[in-house]
């Protein structure tokens, strides 16, 4: 049986390691830390951990349909594709931060990116 | 098979499932949702028997320490009681007043004498029940292992119903009932050479005096800074006796801030966690203590968080406003 590709990264301790990296990136950008004026930041990392986790191709029970109804508040305020790809910017450069081979990056990017149109409710 | 206690009854946990299935298997509800391990939404508490490591992955140290662990990913081996953690935290414990004490700042220095042995972290709180039913919090500034009485420091608040009766009406000699305690914000060992930073408002330095002397008599060696914030110095409290304390222990470091017009002599101008900020610009690594009110609070631990320190590294209970007091008022 081949690794997969959340054992190659790392597993939990990988998500562990990156959370905080990302989610430091992604309140201090201008861009988007508006979405997150707030909110409870111990069960927003909580959130970010999760993503993180599926994103890494790790357990998760998230669906399309949870990620809409998570997001339908934040595209009535305005969330869109320029904010997509200013997180998508954040997680790639936590991933080269914590020096992982690029062709894992590109795989985690590909997962990621998969969820655009759920997040954006399309 | 093991047996899973919950709220008087037991359920039969099957080889290789989890409590949480375990228990909505039978009926019992028990908020969750990622069921990997991940969102911490079905957080539960193992009031007696061991929970397995890998049930406790990602949980804040102080939860570990309590025995916090995560339904969806706990597959037990032996038998358990658990609890979730907004259930009333169990029986209520007679206590006599021994002391009662104005310290400055509409602070009153309450010494509590339990009559049965009542386990808690300093910095903690507790709540404190009134003969007519009305509850307030408040955190816990005194220390279990030199067995000195309960100690809590209530703000005088105006139209404080709680406060105003500890402070006009209560005396020596009286009793009251507490439960508890609650909260994740106390300090454990395991990393003497840590940075630890503390900063507090108002009565919010009860749990922090409550943590440095902890930390202190656990033997901390890393720096421990310590803010203690009012608008003037009349709001401020203990100065004295923390200023001892860095007397006797040269990792520690107290600063009273005043963020009003008049800065006397020893004290630093401007809001406790601006003054810290502006010393201690950089925070990786560093574990951290927030108390006071619930503006300051969330920014601060924001900035912190922004600053370099881990989320994981970062205590912040909770400090709800109720409509004639705080909660925790201390």
């Amino acid at each position: 049986m081949s690794t997969s590709l959340f054992e190659k990264l790392g597993g939990n301790a990988a998500v562990d390691a990156a959370v905080d990296i990302f989610y430091r990136k992604v309140l201090s950008d201008d861009r988007i830390n508006s979405f997150f004026e707030g909110v409870d930041m111990d069960k927003q990392a909580a959130k970010q951990k999760a993503f993180l986790t599926m994103a890494f191709g790790g357990p998760h029970n998230y669906t399309g349909k949870d990620m809409r109804a998570a997001h339908a508040p934040l595209v009535a305020r305005g969330l869109n594709d320029s904010h997509f790809d200013a997180v998508a910017e954040h997680l790639q450069a936590t991933l080269k931060e914590l020096n992982v081979p690029a062709e894992l990056i590109a795989e985690v990017m590909t997962i990621a990116g998969s969820t655009r149109n759920d997040v954006l409710c399309r | 098979m093991p047996r899973i206690f919950f709220e008087k009854q037991s359920y039969a946990c099957q080889d290789n499932e989890s409590v949480l299935d375990c228990l909505t298997g039978h009926g019992v509800p028990v908020p969750s949702s990622c069921r990997s391990g991940i969102c911490q939404t079905c957080l539960m508490r193992a009031v007696e028997g061991a929970v397995p490591l890998a049930a406790q992955q990602g949980l804040k140290e102080t939860l570990r320490a309590q025995n916090y662990f995560l339904a969806c990913v706990c597959k037990p081996t032996n038998d358990l009681k658990v609890s979730l953690p907004d259930a009333d935290v169990g029986a209520r414990t007679k206590v006599t007043v021994l002391a009662k004490e104005v310290l400055g700042g509409n602070i009153t220095r309450l010494r509590l004498g339990c009559t049965l042995p009542f386990d808690y972290h300093p910095g903690q709180f507790v709540q404190l029940h009134r003969d007519d039913g009305l509850v307030r919090s408040y955190s816990i500034a005194s220390l279990p292992q030199r067995e000195e009485p309960l100690e809590l420091h209530v703000r005088h608040l105006p139209d404080g119903r709680m406060s105003g009766w500890i402070h006009d009406t209560l005396k020596t000699g009286d009793t009251l009932e507490i439960s508890g305690p609650t909260g994740q914000g106390f300090y454990l060992p395991g990393q003497p050479d840590q940075g630890l930073l503390l900063i507090g408002t108002g009565s919010g330095l009860a749990p922090l005096w409550g943590i440095v002397r902890d930390a202190l008599a656990q033997g901390h060696t890393g720096p421990i800074h310590l803010y203690h914030g009012s608008r003037d110095a009349s709001g401020l409290y203990l100065i004295d006796e923390l200023r001892e304390l860095v007397e006797q222990y040269p990792n520690l470091d107290y600063t009273p801030c005043l963020s009003g017009p008049d800065i006397p002599k020893g004290f630093a101008a401007g809001r406790a966690e601006q003054v810290a900020f502006s010393h201690l610009p950089k925070l990786t690594g560093w574990r951290i203590f927030l108390c006071g009110h619930p503006t300051m609070v969330a920014a601060t631990r924001k900035k912190a968080f922004l600053s370099g320190a881990s989320m994981k590294d970062i205590y912040a209970d909770p400090f709800v406003i109720a409509t004639d007091s705080i909660k925790p008022a201390a």
